[in-house]
């Protein structure tokens, strides 16, 4: 069954990062390798111009499960955007044993 | 060359010759025996941010606060006249934290009719007064009325709620946070109700974290490769210089310019910011205008304005963006070397996926450049311990680091000369 409305089937190989909190998103980030991250972001970032219009067409307030998990896969997109275009790693340079918790976040 | 004017006096810092100029000592940030002065002289006695009334919607609602530097746990309250109370978090009978779960140093949030004790079911109206006690005619001569919680001042000041330790304390939050919060009141913080908030355990003492903060000349080179190369390599160029500096009381703030959101050039910044218009100084697109900001934002009236950071003493910090939102940070101590570091961002609530996600890459920036702000900390902590090196220069962009922990030491001596008997005790007590 897809995951994502189908116009964005091309990104269902990815539908993984469909995580609905920032805490897997960036657990999945640091337990993915540079070549996994890049493959994701280079088929996502793509269609973000495509994924933004589609949600924008849709009520931010009530939008259907399909719709949620493709933010959910655009949210993921800005995490791993930082390890691709910045740090040419998975982790932080220098960060350590650093670690940054959310502990408030939207609902959706 | 400056590229900002500075005040006559020659410098920001020789403006407050109590200040001086030369180098400092961080003794304040690696002794355990000053720290253990400073709960008392400073966590006890000045007025401690807790949150926010958004956190309060309804009659009932509660949170508890963990204020492991001031020795003791609050709970904070909309009574059911809607006022905000605030009460040390434990009970009048044996002395049981009242509110919690689970774990008692966790705090906790939720809404009640009443607080009931988990140890022998003694229950508190939401004023705080004691309404039953289990099996009360075995006590002896027990009135209620003289068992009510521990009450602490609270007040709410633009929606932020402070509470203050000290029983003997006569002055308002509002007069408290001085001319700095004066010149803050009316900016639309009640619209910015949508909420990230980060949390992290810092191996570094709560004043050198908010020293990293109180500054921007490190900017440019411990965050240099957060931009894109040729950026990157300008802003080194440039170093930094803030639009304006103030100092009141305890208080301190810095104005700075911003000129990225949005960027004059688009290819100065990163494809997703390119792509989804924000960045770390927030979305490009402001979601509300403001007429006219409070006189005390961008209080040199700069066209390039970008950011205030307010830094108000002891461990809270507001940063209000040009883009209309803001940040606070707190900095709860836990002991001499680490503390627990709060990082929130409010936003206006976005009206659709695109506002939504441009608010979601300017708080996953917030986070890899805490992530870098946080690991540096330790590495400080760590070297100062070693005393190999007691002196420091400090130069004028770092202004407000000579300010803070110039006053958390006066507030020690203060105290230290009020109370000197209970310092003795202190002192004898750690060495």
């Amino acid at each position: 069954m897809a995951v994502l409305p189908e116009q964005f089937v091309d990104l269902e190989p990815y539908a993984a990062w469909c995580l609905p909190t920032e805490a897997e998103r960036y657990a999945k980030r640091l337990a993915s390798s540079m070549d996994e991250l890049q493959a994701f972001y280079d088929a996502a970032f793509e269609r973000l111009d495509e994924m933004t219009a589609h949600l924008d067409a849709l009520s931010y307030e009530s939008l259907p499960g399909d719709a949620s998990r493709l933010l959910w896969l655009c949210y993921s997109l800005v995490n791993v955007s930082f390890p691709v275009e910045v740090w040419r790693q998975p982790r932080v340079p220098d960060s350590g044993a650093a670690a940054v918790d959310v502990v408030v976040e939207p609902a959706i | 060359m400056p590229h900002f004017p500075k005040p006559e006096a020659g410098s920001w810092t020789a403006q407050y010759p109590e200040l001086g100029t030369g180098p400092v000592s961080y003794e304040d940030s690696i002794s355990p025996s000053h720290y253990e002065a400073e709960r008392d002289a400073i966590f006890r006695k000045t007025w401690l941010n807790v949150g926010r009334i958004e956190q309060l919607p309804r009659v009932g609602s509660y949170f508890t606060r963990e204020l492991a530097a001031a020795r003791t746990s609050v709970v904070v309250v909309k009574d059911r006249d809607g006022e905000v109370r605030a009460f040390h978090n434990i009970c009048r009978h044996r002395g049981n934290q009242l509110v919690w779960n689970d774990f008692p140093t966790e705090e906790v949030s939720g809404t009640c009719r009443q607080f009931t004790c988990k140890y022998h079911g003694w229950r508190y109206d939401l004023d705080g007064s004691l309404s039953f006690v289990q099996q009360e005619s075995e006590f002896f001569d027990l009135d209620k009325a003289d068992y009510g919680l521990a009450a602490v001042q609270a007040e709410v000041w633009e929606g932020f709620i402070f509470v203050n330790l000290d029983p003997t304390n006569t002055t308002s939050a509002r007069q408290y946070l001085g001319r700095l919060g004066t010149g803050l009141e009316g900016y639309p913080f009640g619209e910015m109700t949508q909420v990230h908030k980060y949390r992290a355990d810092v191996g570094a003492n709560w004043k050198l974290f908010i020293d990293a903060f109180a500054e921007f000349y490190h900017a440019p080179i411990l965050h240099a490769k957060q931009s894109v190369d040729g950026e990157s390599r300008k802003l080194v160029g440039y170093g930094f210089e803030a639009l304006s500096y103030d100092i009141d009381g305890p208080h301190g703030m810095v104005s700075s310019w911003g000129g990225m959101s949005p960027p004059k050039d688009e290819s100065m910044v990163k494809p997703i910011e390119r792509k989804l218009r924000s960045g770390l100084f927030g979305p490009w697109d402001r979601p509300i205008e403001i007429d006219e900001l409070p006189p005390g934002l961008n209080p040199a009236r700069h066209p390039a304005w970008g950011i205030d950071s307010f830094v108000l003493f002891p461990n809270f910090m507001i940063l209000v963006w040009a883009p209309n939102w803001y940040l606070t940070y707190h900095y709860w101590p836990t002991s001499y070397n680490t503390h627990v570091f709060e990082g929130t961002l409010y936003f206006v609530p976005p009206k659709n996926a695109s506002e939504r996600l441009a608010q979601e890459l300017a708080a996953v920036t917030f986070k890899e450049y805490a992530l870098q702000d946080g690991n540096t900390l330790e590495a400080t902590q760590r070297m100062l311990e070693s005393r190999a090196v007691t002196e420091f220069p400090l130069n004028d962009q770092e202004i407000l680091l000579r300010h803070l922990h110039r006053t958390a030491r006066d507030h020690v001596a203060k105290h230290q000369s009020d109370h000197p008997a209970e310092t003795a005790v202190a002192i004898s007590a750690v060495s």
